[in-house]
């Protein structure tokens, strides 16, 4: 199939026309079949993509399945994926089925939520396959819609403070991409991404209103991509919309944006910033890994004083993501693979934590871990699912986490002990947090009224965690399945710039004798 | 085999942990049981089998990434076959004695299943162990150093509904945490300097660690003594080493089983197995060894002078294996692995056996841990008083010192007699300052430990009966389940000190131990000279445990009333011990308290005040446009959002396309 990406990428966006077009009524049969086909749409995404995965052949380190049409005035559609990007792209068409499978009890506007997602999921897809600037923008930037509406229609109480937040944080980000990708393009007269991998950006220092501003052009680049990756992953200190957009996100919702949303920030970092701007990276390297640590350490403590579920989890997400900054700009093996490994672990852990939070929401409407205590004693499978996801959360061994962490930690020690001493208490604070969070819910007797008569989970949601529990624990006893397929393309990065990258540190020795 | 060692727990905690509603409860724990009982007999065959040729045997590929890569792989060496038959007998053990302790557990409510999730969990705990004595790199004992400190962690926390237990076990795997920090840097540390993680290739470099330098947290420190370090903060973790112990007395929360197997006999000896077994490293760390030394000889005597004034059986216990791990670490820090090694194997036997006992005690008594509430048991449970009695003389040294009397090479007296001798000599044989520091205050703890031991039997068997008339009226022996184990641990804590003398300890050392523990003969000759000290120095363990002896003697049969009339007499001595030198009463205001006030003021000032007060403020002032807009529409930033973006790339389509295209 030679639009194999392409047929991928708008499965979900043909299933959701049909439901616009075809789909009529709000009676119960017209929701069911809007359920079941946007599941049918979803799997049907998945099972295809596993033959992305099948053809895709992890020794050719460049672009595979590439396809590229003209587009809109003189614009290129170009689509096609490396080792940095492929799993991004299953990790999504994995992850949507399940989505849909927690909403079976979403009773408001179900055709509109589904055409939403499914929406969403050509979105997403199409971020990591784009090969093209201005796509890869569209999609970017597009993806947030959707999400906005989950939020706004579908979400809690707050949901437009939590929108009016998100949309303060993203737009200046998000502007300020855009001016860079246009002063690419100028640069370098092309859009397409391949050409401008290996494109040279200036890193002529130059001088503005009287300040000399070393690396340059590429400098002033990587702050733009910053601007707006760094909000997306999040990282500290703009990372404050994210617990509010997570509290008042429907369930579906957080696992989206945890999961696969955030992710694209980490990505964005490894297909532009490193990759284009080395110079700026390696100059920049130093505030990177601070507020990597930073992140680590302030969200993990904050986490630890939550009294909402969500926000709890939602700063125990941030607290991960740092990890991710910190083994992109390890520049090295280790660092990179662990960054990549951390953020496809932290989908399905992260996921299956919303999800988990969301079996209980469901049955009490309250996220308060307060409301809580003693489940175990009337929901046994739910607390064996929790525990395993708490363990991999803090990063067990034998679970996808450990893998990640240990990875970028182990990347970071070759070029920075000191940040991987502090980074390192991060395993401390997040046992904290996470085992705290579970004895208040978890532990203890059961002896509020209330949850007197709570029911374990039933055979759907068991269904919806059984994937996600063996993607955690396969990942965590074998991650050559996923280390093999990005190991060679993050390589090949590395070994792109790293004569750069030691020019770069050359330079500044010098200058500083 | 090895393999099957290694994974019928684990087949064992899958079948009673899942399959119990199938096959049915019984069947599930009996399945278990008789899995580890499997593994505990090929363990034994590959023990007194072994060639003394180290084996690997891979097992499948784990973390590979650029030139670090680990494998899932058997390291079998003396080291291993020790610990392994350590682990799968006392584990094996335990699961049988469990029938009998975990049957009717108060604790649990009418129909409530139980029985299947505490057979998992042991069974899981042995694998995770396994685990972590037959890994061949750092990573995999990683895996089963953290897998112990879940099972720890469940273990602990198995009684659910009291908050006792959960606290407890929150706190243990924190700490451990705190621990596993220092061990994982430890590894980073490794890896960054020798390119590998793997323990052939560790050991190969450790020459090359003592001469490098490495930068650390703006320190320039000789690689070797760091690494070391580090390494040895995980084990201080794990072993409830001073300053990282205050988890283990709190652990006691678990069910009696689980302290035997986990909290004295098998988990709590990992960080003494690892420092053995990182010995090619530690050799070259002369540094980080006598810092070895001193932690383990203060820990031995810390923990004994609590152990004097506890009530709890268990909690004596506690204190008790808290002080034996530093008599190991003592003598690993002045250089004699071999000997940690001989004093971990007997440990496990009398220790484990003193805390099945205490359960059986307990059990006897309803469920009632405080020994004020005990007396006079001896006749009502012969086979308990027994085997505790045996457990005694084991652990405080009950022997012929060996200027009198020995049988060939070997002297003669319980397990503990040999293996703790053995350590305080060789402290004295160090010759070291550090030596001279451990051999005085490990000869003060043997007094100690001969106290508050005694002190426990004479309370618990001895004098009149106490506290509830009930319980006593009904106190009985407990099934064969339990007194087996008791029986079969009651055989190694009297005759394992003097089978394995001679490979441990005496002429047979080196060959027995072969390539698995490294001692560095340019600088390390503690364990030949500590065969020719001074005949005082081979005296004074053996006066002090008399003297010990003697005190309890007199202070719990002879004169009962002077115990608390000194404790009356030096009532802050007494409340400083009693509460334990206020560890935790420190940490909590330390850590504890500094982490959730940081904690909350990074969240409502650091996020609330500053960040976002900055951010609504620059909203306020660059957008209010968007603020006003905002009371009149619901939801107009959405769509004001999407609009801008749309313009935003329409207008990009545009330049682009009048400016001649993509290409």
């Amino acid at each position: 199939m030679e639009n194999l990406l392409s047929i991928v990428t708008f499965l979900p966006l043909i299933a959701a026309i049909i439901l616009a077009l075809f789909l009529r009524g709000e009676d119960a049969a017209a929701q069911r079949a809007a359920k079941w086909l946007a599941l049918f749409a979803t799997t049907a995404t998945f099972l295809i993509s596993l033959a992305v995965y099948m053809q895709f052949d992890p020794a050719n380190t460049g672009f595979q399945m590439v396809e590229e049409y003209a587009w809109i005035g003189g614009l290129t559609y170009k689509m096609g994926v490396d080792g940095i990007s492929v799993l991004f792209v299953l990790l999504t068409t994995f992850l949507m089925p399940l989505v849909i499978g927690a909403s079976w009890k979403v009773e408001s506007r179900v055709k509109e939520y589904m055409i939403t997602f499914l929406v969403l999921e050509t979105l997403m897809i199409a971020v990591f396959c784009a090969l093209d600037l201005i796509l890869f923008y569209v999609v970017f930037e597009g993806g947030l819609i959707p999400m906005f509406l989950i939020i706004g229609i579908w979400g809690g109480k707050d949901r437009i403070y939590a929108s009016f937040k998100f949309f303060l944080y993203t737009f200046l980000g998000s502007v300020l991409m855009l001016v860079a990708m246009i002063f690419m393009y100028m640069d370098a007269g092309t859009t397409d991404i391949p050409t401008l991998l290996h494109h040279e950006f200036s890193s002529t220092p130059i001088s503005l209103l009287g300040f000399t501003i070393a690396g340059g052009a590429q400098t002033l680049m990587f702050l733009a991509f910053f601007a707006s990756l760094a909000v997306k992953l999040p990282m500290w200190p703009v990372h404050t919309w994210l617990p509010d957009a997570h509290v008042q996100a429907p369930t579906a919702g957080s696992v989206v944006l945890a999961a696969i949303l955030l992710k694209m920030g980490g990505y964005g970092f490894l297909r532009f910033s490193l990759p284009m701007f080395p110079v700026a990276s390696e100059l920049l390297s130093g505030f990177m890994l601070w507020l990597s640590v930073i992140a680590i350490i302030y969200t993990s403590l904050v986490a630890m004083m939550q009294d909402d579920m969500k926000k709890l989890i939602a700063y125990s997400s941030v607290a991960h993501m740092g990890f991710v900054t910190m083994g992109i700009f390890a520049f090295n093996q280790q660092g990179l693979d662990g960054a990549i490994f951390q953020m496809l672990s932290h989908g399905f852990i992260s996921g299956a934590l919303f999800l988990i939070v969301g079996v209980i929401y469901d049955r009490m409407h309250t996220r308060e871990i307060d409301a809580y205590g003693g489940l175990v004693v009337r929901m046994p499978a739910y607390a064996l699912v929790f525990m395993l996801f708490t363990m991999a959360n803090v990063g067990l061994p034998g679970t996808s986490g450990f893998v990640g962490e240990f990875l970028t930690l182990v990347g970071i020690f070759q070029t920075n002990s000191t940040v991987a001493f502090f980074a390192t208490t991060g395993v401390i604070l997040s046992a904290s947090y996470a085992l705290w969070l579970y004895r208040r819910i978890v532990f203890g007797d059961l002896i509020k009224e209330s949850l007197k008569s709570i029911k374990d989970m039933e055979a759907r949601e068991k269904w919806i965690f059984a994937p996600l529990v063996v993607m955690t624990l396969l990942l965590g006893v074998y991650p050559a399945l996923v280390l093999d397929l990005i190991g060679p393309s993050v390589t090949a990065l590395l070994h792109d710039i790293e004569p750069v990258l030691a020019a770069a540190r050359g330079t500044l020795a010098t200058v500083a004798h | 085999m090895e393999t099957v060692i290694l994974f019928a727990p684990l087949v064992g905690a899958l079948i009673s942990g899942f399959a119990h509603k199938i096959i049915g409860e019984k069947a599930a724990i009996t399945t278990a049981t008789a899995l580890l009982f499997l593994s505990a007999l090929l363990s034994w065959i590959v023990f007194l089998g072994f060639d003394g040729e180290m084996k690997q045997i891979p097992i499948m590929r784990w973390v590979e990434s650029g030139s670090l890569s680990t494998d899932w792989a058997i390291r079998l060496d003396r080291l291993t076959t020790v610990m392994l038959i350590v682990v799968t007998t006392v584990s094996s053990l335990v699961h049988l004695y469990s029938f009998g302790y975990m049957d009717k557990d108060p604790q649990w409510k009418e129909g409530e299943s139980y029985k299947p999730r505490f057979f998992a969990y042991l069974s899981l705990f042995t694998f995770a162990m396994l685990m972590l004595v037959t890994a061949d790199n750092l990573l995999q004992m990683f895996f089963g150093w953290e897998g112990v400190g879940l099972a720890s962690y469940l273990l602990i926390g198995f009684y659910y509904r009291k908050p006792s237990a959960n606290a407890a076990a929150i706190k243990a795997f924190i700490v451990n945490r705190v621990g596993d920090f220092g061990f994982g840097l430890g590894i980073f540390g490794l890896f960054f300097m020798v390119d590998s993680i793997n323990l052939t290739d560790i050991f190969a470099a450790g020459h090359h660690l003592a001469d490098v330098k490495m930068s650390f947290l703006y320190m320039e420190i000789t690689a070797a003594e760091l690494l070391a370090f580090l390494l040895f903060v995980g084990a201080m973790g794990k072993s409830a080493q001073l300053f990282l112990h205050t988890w283990l007395p709190d652990a006691m929360e678990g069910p009696t089983p689980v302290s035997a197997l986990i909290h004295a006999a098998t988990m709590v000896t990992a960080g003494v197995f690892l420092v053995c077994r990182m010995s090619p490293l530690f050799e070259y760390a002369p540094g980080t060894l006598a810092f070895v030394t001193v932690i383990g000889a203060t820990t031995a005597f810390v923990a004994a002078t609590i152990g004097l004034v506890q009530n709890d059986i268990k909690r004596v216990i506690a204190y008790s294996t808290m002080s034996q791990l530093g008599y190991m670490f003592a003598a690993a820090g002045v250089g004699v692995y071999q000997v940690a090694m001989f004093h971990l194997f007997t440990h496990a036997f009398f220790k484990a056996m003193l805390f099945l006992g205490a359960g059986s005690v307990i059990n006897a008594m309803h469920h009632e841990q405080d020994m004020r509430s005990y007396g006079n048991l001896r006749k009502k449970i012969p086979i308990t008083f027994w085997a505790m009695m045996i457990g005694t003389l084991a652990i405080t040294g009950v022997g012929i010192p060996a200027s009198l009397m020995k049988l060939g090479d070997t002297p003669i007296g319980f397990a503990g007699f040999l293996s703790k001798d053995a350590i305080i000599e060789s402290t004295f044989a160090a010759g070291s300052g550090v030596g001279q520091f451990a051999f005085i205050l490990l000869v003060l703890a043997a007094a100690m430990t001969a106290f508050y031991s005694w002190r426990l039997i004479f309370m618990t068997f001895y004098g009149e009966e106490k506290g509830d008339k009930h319980a006593h009226q009904h106190a009985h022996e407990s099934p064969w389940t339990m007194t087996v184990p008791l029986i079969v641990l009651a055989v190694g804590s009297t005759l394992a000190g003097m089978i394995w003398y001679g490979d441990f300890f005496g002429h047979n050392v080196t060959e027995f131990f072969g390539a698995a523990i490294y001692t560095n003969h340019e600088t390390n000759h503690v364990l030949h000279d500590a065969h020719s000290v001074p005949v005082w120095v081979g005296w004074s363990p053996f006066i002090a445990m008399l003297i010990g002896l003697f005190l309890a003697w007199l202070f719990y049969i002879r004169r009962p009333g002077i115990a608390p009339a000194l404790a009356e007499m030096f009532q802050p001595a007494y409340q400083f011990l009693l509460n334990k030198w206020y560890f935790d009463e420190v940490y909590d205001v330390i850590f504890v308290g500094f982490a959730k006030w940081l904690g909350r003021f990074l969240w409502k000032k650091g996020d609330g005040a500053v960040i976002d007060g900055t951010i609504n403020g620059v909203a306020m002032g660059i957008v209010p446009y968007f603020t006003r807009l905002s009371a009149r529409m619901q939801s107009g930033y959405l769509y004001h959002y999407a609009l801008i973006m749309v313009l935003g790339v329409v207008g990009l389509v545009t330049w682009m396309s009048i400016s001649g295209g993509g290409h």
